[in-house]
């Protein structure tokens, strides 16, 4: 019979090849999936998984990938900290949003002006302050009264929701839009442009943005106190508390720095690929980017990685769902199933399998 | 070379190579959906109509959908993924795949799009969007007879001008019957979404309503009233037979499936020209459900001879003497609503309390 006994430390191996062997076993589990809803589960994986980076059109998918993964990593990045932290913002989407609306807010109020040096750089500041304030809630709350921080960044979401849809239906409504919802497009105006830098690739200021955020943070958690003060406080509070750490620092720091980079994660899609404030402009990038952080092992290269990996099942996803026609509920599963594995097979970390035989009573 | 030309040189390749392939290849149409096609409402008529298109083509036509695709980034990436694999035409049925369709249709000149219910057009973009209002128009009647508190509740999902046309619309044939009628208007802001669509509908039974319009695609609001009893609702995008004949004594089907029908057939013979239609129920793009047995005969045949007469031309659902909700005119005596006030429309008429939320 197989028993688990617990490891004296935590496997260093199985936390990096667990992540590995969850994507494996994804594969099997969706493909079981994919045979019972009648299609060939090779061909759905390999359109899923291969076709967005090696396929005839793969020239077109390639780009895609960063424009689809730099919001996740650059948000699940700053949710890293926290998370390691012990400190749970599970309300990056809303900071995403009020990213977006405070960096828009910026182009709107000086639109038409020509002055992109000046715009697109103050539009940054802004949106990241935007997302920075909405986190400062839970934070401050969190620390002055001692409410749950999960819950109220959770229910703030829902708050950011509303005040979105009464900004592209009032306030920043496109004045030339024939009293439709939704912001004049910002894609199309010159000084708050975020196109991609290099014509086509996809490579635009978000991008950039998320991988100085992976080597800032590879560099502040490996090199830096505060990364060193970070790790501790979630793995040992009470020693953290000895060396010096102050839980409320940490708390507002953890919010306030998860809350900017998401904050400037919605400001790069609202001024790019999105191109306006609309009521539907949240997609759920502040939610799946918990899955990423979990799915990175927390660490920023991890992340990147996650974050790439994610952004290839929502790319493959929609080219299975047309060019095979898989219903969208299946691509979520498989996404579903990624950290659902991920979490099962954590148990080889802290647990080692031992192969015996049945004794006799 | 770089990406640009590659893409600007594919999009050539594909241009010349469709009607070299016209000859023996079906041709390609994919559908870009906002929803579920389960969701029972919009998308599901959406694709109601994807399948007659089929059915009346058969091998000559082949169709691709991706359903619950999000408004932005994401609509515009689904739909290059359709002209890359070579669609010839593709539908986005949404509103909000405006600005991502007309971003595609630039990048890929030889491929016809048609935007549902938008105001863009381009070369290779037509818009096509149904006369709701009509259909409104006509609950509006069976609602001002069978409420007995006088108390209408109405489901808005978004204040934008299509919904808006369709409280004012439902509103003014109420009060015509009934001029005691009050609307009370719930704002959901989703199209679709079932658990806030029964909360609504449960807020507006509790503040007595005994009738519930909607302008939201689930069928929870039907549920809600089922569960209250003595409350009628009216189906809304397709005909939800499945609560008839209470609480469900009538509906608006969107019935897309002539105008896909006729839109793939020009795209085959080479006649798909750019166009902006808005049709009703004249043209058959709005239906009328059926109107059950728990509406009076004679209120059913009112309702019908409305019907006929809004099909026919000779009634206009918005026809003076109207006034804005701030009691300055908007109709003379006679006067009829051109389209263009309609499609920007963003005020109440007069009679409706409340605010339409900014």
């Amino acid at each position: 019979m197989i028993a688990l006994e617990k490891r004296p430390q935590p496997s260093r191996t199985w936390a990096w090849a667990s992540p590995l062997l969850a994507v494996a076993l994804t594969m099997v589990l969706s493909g079981l999936m994919f045979a019972a809803l009648g299609k060939n589960p090779v061909e759905v994986i390999r359109t899923i998984f291969f076709d967005p980076v090696f396929s005839e059109f793969a020239w077109y998918y390639r780009p895609q990938i960063l424009i689809k993964g730099a919001p996740l990593v650059l948000i699940a990045v700053g949710l890293s900290f926290g998370f390691r932290a012990g400190v749970w913002n599970i309300g990056a989407e809303g900071q995403y949003i009020m990213g977006a609306i405070c960096g828009a807010g910026v182009a709107l109020a000086l639109y038409p002006m020509e002055a992109r040096w000046l715009i697109f750089p103050l539009m940054v500041i802004a949106g990241a302050l935007g997302g920075w304030a909405w986190a400062m809630i839970p934070g401050l709350l969190r620390v002055r009264f001692g409410t749950n921080e999960i819950l109220v960044s959770l229910m703030l979401v829902y708050v950011a929701e509303q005040l979105l849809a009464a900004m592209a239906l009032g306030a920043m409504r496109n004045p030339d839009g024939m009293g439709f919802p939704g912001s004049r497009n910002l894609a199309q105006y010159t000084s708050s442009a975020n196109l991609d830098l290099i014509e086509g690739s996809g490579l635009h200021w978000g991008v950039v943005a998320a991988l100085i955020a992976v080597i800032f943070a590879y560099v502040v958690l490996s090199r830096h106190l505060f990364g060193f003060h970070v790790r501790l406080a979630g793995q040992a509070p009470r020693a953290a508390r000895f060396a010096g750490v102050s839980p409320a620092r940490m708390i507002l720091m953890c919010m306030g720095l998860s809350g900017a980079l998401a904050g400037a994660a919605g400001l790069f899609e609202v001024a790019g690929p999105a191109g306006q404030i609309s009521i539907d402009f949240n997609v759920g990038y502040g939610f799946t980017a918990i899955i990423v952080a979990f799915l990175g092992r927390l660490n920023p290269l991890g992340i990147l990685a996650a974050g790439a990996l994610m952004a290839l099942t929502y790319i493959g996803g929609g080219i299975a769902q047309s060019s095979l026609g898989l219903p969208s509920a299946a691509i979520s599963l498989l996404q579903g199933m990624l950290l659902f594995t991920l979490l099962a097979v954590d148990v080889l970390t802290h647990y080692r399998l031992r192969f015996r035989k049945r004794s006799l009573a | 070379m770089n990406r640009r030309t590659l893409l600007a040189t594919s999009a050539a390749i594909l241009a010349f190579g469709a009607p070299a392939m016209a000859q023996d290849d079906p041709t390609k149409v994919g559908f870009v959906y906002v929803g579920p096609v389960g969701d029972g409402g919009w998308t599901y008529e959406h694709d109601q109509a994807r399948q007659a298109v089929e059915e009346e083509f058969g091998d000559a036509v082949e169709t691709v959908y991706v359903e619950s695709v999000p408004e932005g980034p994401d609509a515009e990436r689904v739909m290059t993924e359709m002209a890359l694999n070579g669609a010839d035409l593709i539908f986005t049925t949404s509103f909000g795949y405006m600005d991502p369709t007309m971003n595609v249709a630039a990048k890929f000149p030889d491929v016809k799009f048609e935007h549902a219910t938008g105001y863009k057009t381009a070369e290779n973009v037509s818009a096509y969007n149904a006369r709701f209002y009509e259909g409104r128009a006509v609950q509006g009647h069976i609602a001002g007879h069978l409420t007995e508190s006088n108390v209408i509740g109405y489901i808005g999902s978004f204040p934008i001008p299509e919904v808006v046309q369709g409280i004012n619309a439902a509103y003014l044939h109420a009060k015509e019957v009934n001029p005691d009628v009050e609307f009370k208007i719930v704002w959901a802001y989703t199209w679709f979404d079932p658990a806030q669509e029964a909360e609504a509908a449960n807020v507006l039974i509790e503040q007595g309503a005994d009738v519930i319009l909607q302008h939201t695609d689930s069928t929870a609001p039907q549920a809600a009233a089922e569960a209250a009893g003595n409350v009628y609702t009216f189906g809304q995008a397709s005909d939800m037979a499945e609560y008839a004949p209470m609480p469900r004594v009538s509906s608006i089907i969107d019935n897309w499936a002539p105008y896909y029908i006729e839109r793939v057939g020009a795209v085959m013979d080479g006649t798909w020209e750019t166009s902006n239609v808005w049709h009703g129920i004249d043209e058959g793009m709005v239906g009328i459900g059926e109107i059950t047995e728990a509406v009076p005969a004679e209120v059913k045949a009112s309702a019908e001879d409305l019907r006929d007469r809004i099909a026919d031309g000779s009634y206009h659902p918005f026809t003076g003497p109207i006034n804005r909700q701030d009691g300055s005119e908007w109709l003379a005596d006679g006067e009829t609503a051109d389209d263009e006030t309609l499609l920007g429309m963003n005020f109440y008429v007069e009679g409706i309390e409340g605010d339409i939320p900014e």
